[in-house]
């Protein structure tokens, strides 16, 4: 017990310093390649959210929540959005991996 | 084993600091490395609090009685699942559960969030790493569970019997849950403001966190309050006892803000007020925790005596004072992009909704904190229940009510159309249960009746949007009712388990409101062979019973019980067995050998037939002062012979004793105090429950990864297709 307990701190320890140092010690990052992943993350949520937002949209008409004329127009605006969020996706580079990232 | 579990906790705050400076760093100076090694903190945090936490769990299971936690909590004879729980019944233990539980939650976002917000989440993890450096900093400097002892005992003291219950193992865990996932929304909300990135974003990422700690603290208080009926004795599961509004004050609050973000997502409205509610609840989860550990809700002067006060307060202090210099200095940024349309619109019911929670947390807050603050100024006032009650239940009449209108009301403006084709059969639902109530002759409590009334409106609207969301789902995609059905919830989970959520809250308020202006109570002193009357019941006290626990060969408890015989319309309806059982006082000071059984923690085993439709309910104390005289005969003949005889005489002669006291209560039993509740309706205050926590789990459960779809063509056409059916 009184070596075992040492060495599990060093241990824990060592973990620890290699955790978190990491990043610090990548060396120069293909940074602008993880910009362009980090946006993607971003517009593919951006895209699945707004997807959420016409299906919903859709329900609450089917429901008898929104009138006809309300859910044509929403559903216009969403599906705007949702093709400038598109447009965005694709002035991105491929990803690297070939598949978008996901988060 | 201890010097690994302190070691743990100061590197824990350590890394807490190093992470906090690293991402904040990272921010400022637009280095994403070092952002990123300020987020790696929060794993390591989790590492280092995961095996300091299996220490001590360890340390409980193994009865290392070199801790001094474990020997002032625990003990050789504790069930072993106890002694698992023992561990967060000591302020050390549940300080280090509320690290540890806060590691894993932040752990969690952040690892969910490591390709997003990126500008947002160094400073999300800076406000974790906060609150890790706080509660890491009170282990080492204040509250170590690791503290070992000089002399290790070969036994310990023991968990308090009132704990050994199984709502009492999984009430903190829930509850510390519940308090440390809205920590994250909380961190989150700081970061968008500091940022000024205050659209939904912040929100779709730390949604379902807020969800979670909701789903969780609720399990926790209806736990609390299911341990409060089945083993205090008093036959109630909610007392308005400071401890418990504790909890329920970011539960109100966190209510509130779940719907309140919906309109921020749906129409960027109500940001000011999103934002100003997470930051409160977030401040209400910390005060919760210090009100219940510092003892100060007993009375002001405790506050001196804790070692946790200053710390907290100041704590809480900062947060209130922090959250509001950013909520005021981003004032313009957090403008709605639109407004109100129409008072009969979704939007606006969510408004009154959120108004009423926040009133109900107000009436709470104001009401249990009355007491302190009037302590302080030399003449403290208390309140009980029917204070509470007089402004509580309106709000939640108004809060079931508006459950049943929102669902159905329309985003923008509801139409008479639209009310007409929505309420109708909702309203019938309703009236025809406050027709079917009065020709029943229920008519002693109005509000209750409404209660019913509105718990059917909410039922109702319920069904009728599942089946004009199977009739959508079938008319979209041509499937038959019970893939439509499975289909719609799976598509919407969101929706349907909030349906289903109501339901259960719905559900609940039948069981309280039922439970309160219908029941039927009585105190009755009774000897063996009499009989009283409670509601519909002829209850005949039978016999007495008595009998000595023990544990490991020790003597563990003296309880003294009754067999009661229950009938209605003349026939046999129940059996009852109440009981007292009487632990030993640990006290080694001048208390008698026989004595000290009945000086000690005692609890009541409750006799309880309980069903569907009504819970009779029974608890007992006998007049142990009829017994005093014998009690007091045996202290002095051990105080007699004590030192005279060998140790294992004296607990032989003990044990002879104890077992001549039980036989005599049977033979010469003197009268009891019997507690007797006829209480309608109790079992849906659970039930409901668990319907809540169903439709929380289904709107919880992440949808499946989007598929991966190729794009091709013009985007309109794009958006169309993937939309499509699939």
């Amino acid at each position: 017990m009184d070596v075992i307990a040492p060495l599990i701190v060093i241990a824990v320890l060592t973990l620890v310093v290699l955790l978190v140092s990491a990043p610090l010690r990548g060396g120069a990052s293909a940074r602008a390649e993880e910009r362009d992943e980090l946006r993607r993350a971003d517009l593919e949520a951006a895209r699945e959210s707004k997807y959420r937002e016409i299906r919903d949209a859709e329900l609450d008409f089917r429901t008898g929540k929104l009138s006809e004329a309300d859910w044509r127009r929403l559903d216009r605006e969403l599906r705007s959005e949702a093709i400038e969020i598109l447009r965005g996706l694709d002035e991105l580079p491929p990803s690297p991996t070939g598949v978008p990232a996901k988060d | 084993m201890a010097v690994v579990g302190r070691a743990c906790l100061i590197l824990a705050f350590a890394t807490c600091l190093y992470g906090m400076v690293a991402a904040l760093y990272g921010a400022r100076a637009h280095r994403p490395d070092w952002a990123e090694s300020g987020r790696r903190a929060v794993y390591a945090v989790a590492v280092l609090a995961s095996v300091a936490f299996l220490v001590l769990e360890l340390a409980f299971l193994r009865s290392d009685f070199s801790f001094a936690v474990v020997t002032s909590h625990s003990s050789t004879t504790t069930e072993w699942f106890y002694r698992a729980a023992a561990a967060w019944s000591s302020q050390e233990g549940s300080l280090l559960l509320w690290l540890w539980l806060l590691s894993m939650w932040s752990s969690l976002v952040l690892f969910l969030t490591r390709r997003r917000l990126r500008d947002v989440v160094p400073y999300a993890s800076a406000v974790l790493l906060g609150f890790g450096a706080f509660f890491s900093g009170l282990l080492v400097f204040a509250a170590s569970p690791f503290d070992v002892l000089a002399t290790v005992p070969k036994e310990g003291v023991g968990l308090n019997p009132l704990l050994r219950h199984p709502s009492m193992m999984i009430h903190p865990p829930m509850l510390y849950s519940g308090y440390t996932l809205f920590a994250v929304p909380f961190a989150f909300a700081v970061g968008a403001l500091v940022v000024r990135r205050v659209d939904a974003e912040w929100i779709g990422a730390t949604r379902r966190f807020a969800l979670a700690a909701w789903v969780f603290l609720g399990v926790g208080i209806l736990l609390g309050a299911r341990w409060s009926y089945s083993e205090l004795g008093w036959g109630g599961y909610w007392a308005w006892d400071p401890v418990e509004n504790a909890s329920l004050l970011p539960w109100l609050t966190g209510t509130a803000f779940i719907h309140s973000l919906m309109i921020q997502e749906k129409r960027g409205m109500l940001k000011v007020w999103n934002a100003s509610l997470i930051l409160a609840t977030g401040t209400l989860a910390i005060l919760g925790t210090f009100l219940v550990r510092s003892g100060i809700l007993d009375s002001i002067h405790a506050f001196g005596a804790s070692t946790l006060g200053i710390p907290f307060v100041s704590l809480i202090a900062l947060m209130i004072a922090g959250s509001m210099a950013l909520v005021v200095s981003r004032r313009d940024t957090l403008r709605s992009e639109q407004s109100i349309d129409s008072m009969l619109s979704r939007e606006a019911i969510f408004l009154f909704n959120n108004l009423v929670l926040v009133a109900m947390a107000f009436v709470v807050f104001f009401w249990t904190f009355l007491p302190l603050i009037t302590e302080a100024l030399g003449n403290k006032v208390s309140v009980g229940p029917p204070v509470y009650n007089q402004y509580i239940v309106p709000l939640a009449l108004m809060l079931v009510l508006l459950s049943g209108i929102g669902p159905v009301a329309a985003w923008r403006r509801t139409t008479l159309k639209t009310v007409r084709r929505n309420f109708v059969w909702p309203i019938g639902a309703a009236l025809a249960t406050v027709v079917v109530l009065l020709a029943a002759g229920v008519t002693q409590s109005p509000p209750s009746i409404l209660m019913f009334a509105f718990a059917a409106l909410v039922i109702a609207v319920t069904v009728q949007e599942f089946a004009r969301g199977v009739g959508a789902r079938r008319a979209m995609a041509g499937e038959n009712h019970a893939t439509a059905a499975v289909t719609l919830v799976r598509r919407n989970r969101r929706r349907y388990g909030g349906y289903i959520v109501h339901v259960g809250m719905a559900l609940l308020f039948v069981g309280v409101a039922a439970s309160s202006a219908f029941q039927h109570a009585h105190d009755v002193v009774l000897k063996p062979g009499q009989t009283t009357k409670v509601g519909d019941y002829q209850v005949r006290y039978v016999r007495p019973t008595s009998d000595i626990g023990t544990r490991a060969g020790s003597l563990e408890k003296i309880s003294f019980g009754a067999v009661l015989d229950v009938r209605k319309d003349g026939k046999h309806f129940a059996t009852l067995r109440p009981s007292k059982a009487y632990f030993p006082s640990q006290d080694q000071g001048d208390l008698g050998a026989v004595g000290r059984f009945f000086e000690g923690e005692a609890t009541s085993e409750v006799g309880m037939k309980a069903s569907l439709r009504r819970d009779l309910w029974t608890a007992m104390s006998p007049d142990i002062s009829k017994m005093r005289p014998i009690i007091d005969k045996g202290d002095k003949a051990f105080a007699s012979i004590d030192g005279k005889v060998p140790p294992a005489m004296q607990a032989q002669l003990l044990g002879q004793a104890i077992t001549g006291l039980v036989q005599r209560y049977r033979t010469q039993p003197p009268p009891a105090n019997f507690r007797m509740l006829s209480s309608p309706l109790v079992a849906w205050i659970w039930i409901g429950g668990l319907v809540v926590f169903a439709g929380g789990l289904i709107a919880l459960w992440p949808a499946g990864d989007p598929a991966m779809r190729r794009v091709r063509g013009r985007y309109a056409a794009r958006v169309a297709r993937e939309l499509g059916r699939a």
